[in-house]
């Protein structure tokens, strides 16, 4: 057995035996998402002990929380994921409506939908073409900005913000759509899909991509539950979860898809479960416009946000995020402040008990794809 | 999910039982009996998967609030569990044999609001903050402003104004 193993199943590592070397991965590093580092223990070029290490990026939302008003909460939790800030917006409102029980307009609720799915397309298009960038195949991230940017307008277009929004507020959304944006929107999509064919192109039938993440980063399917794991990479195991069948929430019980599974488990499972993502998400904005209303009521009618005693309660709310579930813990005491709001997001377990499991035994050079294949997001384990 | 409520009920003493949203209830139960009753939940009642594991902070009743959300995905059932226990004497029985990432959830309250899980590993390592010398910061009686004042200094050559007499005598210097 090597290494050795004491008591307790930790491998021995003795650096003066000069088998060992110990190196950082991150926090600046290409291949690192995010402000986060890896502590290696490597022997070779295989990785022996792997620590995840957080905490550069730490700016106490939670507790900012406890001393803000919650419309003052939204600019504050949206700064959670800066790739998709829409689930916090949505999450953070649902909630507050739920404690408050404020029933909210069915325009609004399709409304949400779209911005929500809308997110989850313009992180995809960074996803999916720029995962190939860790195995320096950078091509494909540079084309998927462009394409991202076509969403970011429409986003513009709507919210007047390209990444943070601050869209959608407890009791509906801030307006209509502008005349003409299903058009637009539509000849957008049409761009993303043909866009996603060079992408088929570039990556998935790429031997070299191919060869470098089949058969790594296999995920058994009896770490799903212990681990909690979710979203994409469940899937990618084989594992039916998706937040928007399971417990459908807005009106996504009316539209028509379903679990985008893979079964092989490994890097480029996770990918392709990815990608299959892309074409549901196009496919799910085009049932969104064809069957949402035209007019309506927006917005329902709320306190003044500024006076707001939310009775006493608490309550949980989940969505699917393009990385997994995205749940918030929430807890009023009926004064103006929440006592206590939570996110757990799918980093929280996925960058820390699953990665430093995963790595042991990697080649070093895999390390960056299995870390991407994870879309490891440290801002949400921080908050 | 009431049927499951009525055989808890029968087994353990919970109390404060509050559906919050359909398939969503939450129970109050004495700290002692948690270890039991959750170990009863994951291989009985098919209460798998771990959702939500913090803690809050009830100063003015001297007491800290651990909640765990544990999910049940065949049934779509959330059960929320509240065990309380005092601020003073902030211990709790480790769940880290149950669940593979509950002992990150552990670091992390151990950190934020010194809640120890003696037997966790790890649970002493530092989770996000390296060196830190004060109360556990989500405490609610910590400081954020205080503790800001007293350990960044502010800048010399920066003035500080009270907004209402510096509007004034911007705006309407003669009077």
């Amino acid at each position: 057995m090597f290494p050795e193993a004491d008591e307790q199943g930790m491998p021995v590592l003795d650096l003066d035996s000069q088998k060992y070397i110990k190196i950082w991965q991150g926090p600046n590093h290409p291949g690192v998402t995010g402000n986060m580092s890896l502590e290696l223990t490597i022997s070779g070029d295989e990785i022996m002990h792997a620590k995840t290490h957080v905490g550069y990026l730490h700016r106490g939302f939670e507790k900012l929380f406890e001393r803000r008003r919650y419309i003052q909460c939204f600019p504050t939790c949206i700064r959670m994921c800066v790739p998709e800030p829409d689930i916090n917006e949505y999450n953070l409102a649902r909630g507050t409506e739920l404690l408050a029980g404020i029933d909210v307009p069915p325009m609004a609720d399709w409304i949400r939908m779209l911005v929500l799915e809308m997110a989850r397309l313009q992180v995809l298009l960074r996803m999916v073409p720029g995962q190939a960038g860790t195995i320096g195949l950078g091509l494909g991230a540079q084309w998927g900005l462009y394409y991202r940017e076509l969403i970011l307008d429409r986003f513009e277009e709507l919210t007047g913000g390209r990444i943070y929004h601050m869209y959608i507020l407890p009791g509906g959304v801030r307006g209509l759509l502008p005349d003409g944006f299903k058009d637009r929107l539509e000849d957008n999509l049409k761009k993303v899909e043909s866009f996603m064919k060079d992408i088929d192109r570039l990556i998935y039938s790429n031997a070299v991509f191919k060869k470098r993440t089949k058969g790594i980063g296999i995920i058994p399917n009896d770490w799903i539950e212990p681990y909690g794991i979710t979203g994409p990479v469940a899937r990618a195991a084989g594992y039916q979860t998706d937040i928007r069948l399971d417990y459908p929430y807005l009106f996504y019980n009316q539209l028509e898809f379903d679990y985008n599974l893979e079964h092989e488990s490994d890097v480029f499972a996770r990918f392709r479960v990815r990608r299959k993502d892309v074409d549901t998400t196009v496919d799910l904005l085009r049932q969104i416009m064809a069957k949402m209303p035209d007019k309506g009521d927006f917005k329902a009618e709320t306190p003044n946000v500024l006076h707001w005693k939310v009775p006493k309660g608490e309550t949980i709310v989940r969505c699917e995020s393009s990385r997994g579930e995205y749940t918030f813990y929430m807890v009023a005491d009926g004064s103006m402040y929440p006592r206590r709001i939570n996110l757990r997001g799918p980093s929280y377990t996925h960058a820390v008990a699953v990665l430093e499991k995963l790595l042991i035994n990697a080649n070093i050079s895999d390390v960056s794809p299995i870390m991407v294949s994870l879309a490891t997001c440290p801002p949400e384990i921080e908050r | 999910m009431n049927e499951l409520i009525d055989h808890i009920k029968a087994r353990f003493p919970i109390y404060d039982v509050i559906e919050s949203q359909p398939g969503q209830i939450f129970v109050s139960l004495e700290a002692s009996k948690l270890i039991p009753m959750i170990t009863s939940l994951k291989t009985n009642h098919g209460f798998t998967v771990l959702v939500i594991f913090t803690a809050v902070d009830w100063i003015e009743d001297d007491k800290f609030q651990i909640t765990y959300v544990l999910n049940n995905p065949k049934e779509k059932q959330d059960l929320g569990i509240r065990v309380f226990i005092h601020r003073d004497d902030a211990t709790m029985e480790s769940i880290h044999h149950l669940w593979k990432h509950a002992a990150t959830f552990q670091r992390e309250l151990k950190e934020m609001f010194g809640i120890d899980f003696p037997g966790s590993p790890g649970v002493d390592d530092p989770f996000l903050l390296e060196g830190w010398d004060n109360i556990p910061p989500m405490r609610r009686d910590f400081d954020t402003k205080k503790y800001s004042e007293e350990t960044y200094f502010p800048r010399p050559g920066r003035e500080t104004n009270d907004p209402a007499t510096f509007m004034k005598q911007t705006l309407y210097p003669d009077d």
